[in-house]
């Protein structure tokens, strides 16, 4: 159990949102053109990392929007918050 | 040779008081060299270097563990053990397992407790009705014994389930597996590795596995806290931690590792004498020899390695259990905790060789691995040994997710497992 600092609500319990898994993932531009593999890779494969991960949320008791969290999955401190379509953190 | 435990060596041991016991394994170095490794202490993971050994005749083999044997998921799971999925896949899988099961404790000289005491699947709505009856007949035509109750049945093998209409989510019918039931699951992960050591497999305790080594397209050895280990044939078995282990070898896995929460009671008289679970509400419960009730949760929705998980998650789960069983309103919760579960997109497990030469994964278990434990051990060793499936763990090829052939369990099994 943790806090989330929503980006339009401020913080909020986590029992509030609802997680959208990895971020990132870019939506295949010409699905007609991919291979079976190519669509495992997008619909299935995850990095499902053990540390520092991006990934998105939505505020489902809320406002209802969706942004990016980067999280330390061996933790669940939350490390940085912003919005859909800004640039990740570097760190 | 070991000695056999039994009423006898009970007794002679008692004149010692208990003192002199042999230790069930041994805590030996590890060598240079091993035919084969398998990465994770658990039940999955001891089951499989047991049936290596025994069945396929490779006593060259390791298995190394982080922490102690049976300390991750197979200590912290509900204990439930049945076989009534819907494909046909799955239920060969499961009721294979379940088979094992029924003699596993002569078989390992060790009781692992195994009680078929019943499981009961519970419907609250109409669509969970027909799901259920549809579900028992897949069962009764896979040779997987499995009824349908209605309320008053249920009433009369669960007396104290609240069948009440006026519920939030009313019990509207259930089926029953008479031959599940529940096992210790401590003696599991002992028992094996019990077995094991007797036959000369290397059990390496507080050995962490940092990297695999690999020379083009096949392994060579892990790198470990004990140094490297060569070796052409690893076994991954390491649940939560799967795709950990995937990443040092360069592989993609299609799973997410989540929290999933379990807790108990104080410890009280006999008042529940099956395991009831339902799916709608997500809710079930058992009790434990100790009297304890043994209640599951459900997972996280986030990626998390913490073994923690959520308090509105263990909430929904009381709440659902307070409407079902008005009688626990006052009983106290003893212990909480979470384990982590690695979970498929199609809620069945990956039992498979990869796309790197001496590398296996036996993975992606979810909610519901403690129940396989010997058949996947089993089949896995099966599948090490001759570097192909056995036709019991074909359909969990790790290749499904691109072929699309997939073993859609999540709806289709009686609760998130």
């Amino acid at each position: 159990m943790f806090v989330i600092n929503c980006p339009f609500c401020g913080e909020r319990e986590q029992s509030e949102f609802k997680a959208g898994g990895e971020a990132h993932i870019i939506r295949p531009k010409q699905p007609t053109e991919l291979s079976d593999d190519q669509w495992a890779e997008y619909l299935f494969m995850r990095k499902n990392i053990k540390g520092i991960q991006f990934e998105r949320w939505v505020h489902t008791h809320g406002c209802r929007k969706w942004f990016n969290v980067v999280r330390d999955t061996s933790s669940d401190k939350i490390k940085a918050v912003y919005k859909m379509g800004e640039k990740p953190p570097s760190e | 040779m070991r000695n056999k435990y039994s009423i006898f060596s009970l007794v002679k041991n008692a004149f010692s008081y208990h003192e002199n016991w042999e230790k069930a394994w041994k805590d030996p170095e590890p060598k240079k060299e091993y035919d084969a490794i398998i990465i994770g202490g658990g039940g999955h993971g001891l089951a499989t270097a047991y049936y290596l050994a025994k069945k396929h005749d490779m006593k060259n083999i390791a298995v190394v563990e982080k922490g102690w044997i049976g300390g991750g998921n197979t200590g912290r799971n509900t204990t439930i053990i049945r076989s009534n999925y819907l494909w046909d896949a799955s239920a060969g899988l499961y009721d294979h397992a379940l088979k094992i099961w029924e003699g596993l404790s002569q078989e390992l000289n060790y009781n692992v407790m195994f009680s078929q005491r019943g499981v009961m699947n519970l419907a609250h709505n109409l669509q969970d009705v027909r799901d259920l009856k549809r579900r028992t007949h897949a069962n009764r035509l896979n040779g997987i014994d499995a009824v349908y109750l209605n309320t008053d049945q249920i009433k009369k093998f669960c007396p104290i389930i609240n069948t009440s209409p006026n519920i939030r989510y009313p019990v509207l019918g259930g089926t029953l597996q008479r031959r599940a039931g529940t096992a210790r699951h401590d003696a599991v992960a002992w028992g094996y590795a019990r077995g094991a050591d007797e036959m000369g497999v290397d059990i390496l305790q507080n050995c962490e596995v940092k990297g695999i080594k690999r020379n083009g397209d096949s392994v060579e050895g892990i790198e470990t806290t004990k140094g490297f280990i060569k070796t052409k044939k690893i076994g991954v078995v390491a649940a939560g931690h799967s795709s950990v282990i995937a990443n040092m070898a360069g592989l993609r896995l299609p799973l997410e590792s989540k929290p999933l929460q379990a807790l108990v009671s104080e410890p009280v008289k006999p008042i529940i004498d099956t395991v009831v679970m339902s799916n709608a509400v997500h809710a079930y419960v058992s009790q434990s020899d100790k009297g304890e009730l043994v209640i599951g949760a459900g997972t996280d929705d986030y990626v998390s390695y913490s073994q923690k998980g959520s308090h509105d998650i263990v909430e929904g789960t009381l709440n659902a259990i307070l409407e079902l069983y008005p009688i626990f309103s006052r009983m106290r919760m003893l212990r909480q905790w979470g384990g982590i579960v690695d979970i498929c997109p199609d809620a069945s497990p990956i039992i498979s060789k990869t796309s790197i030469k001496g590398l296996y994964f036996n993975c992606g278990w979810g909610t519901g691995g403690f129940k396989a434990t010997p058949g996947s051990g089993d089949l896995f060793a099966h599948t090490i040994a001759n570097d192909e499936p056995h036709k019991l763990n074909a359909a969990f090829n790790i290749n499904r997710f691109i072929s699309g052939d997939l073993v859609d369990e999540h709806g289709a099994a009686a609760v998130a497992h």
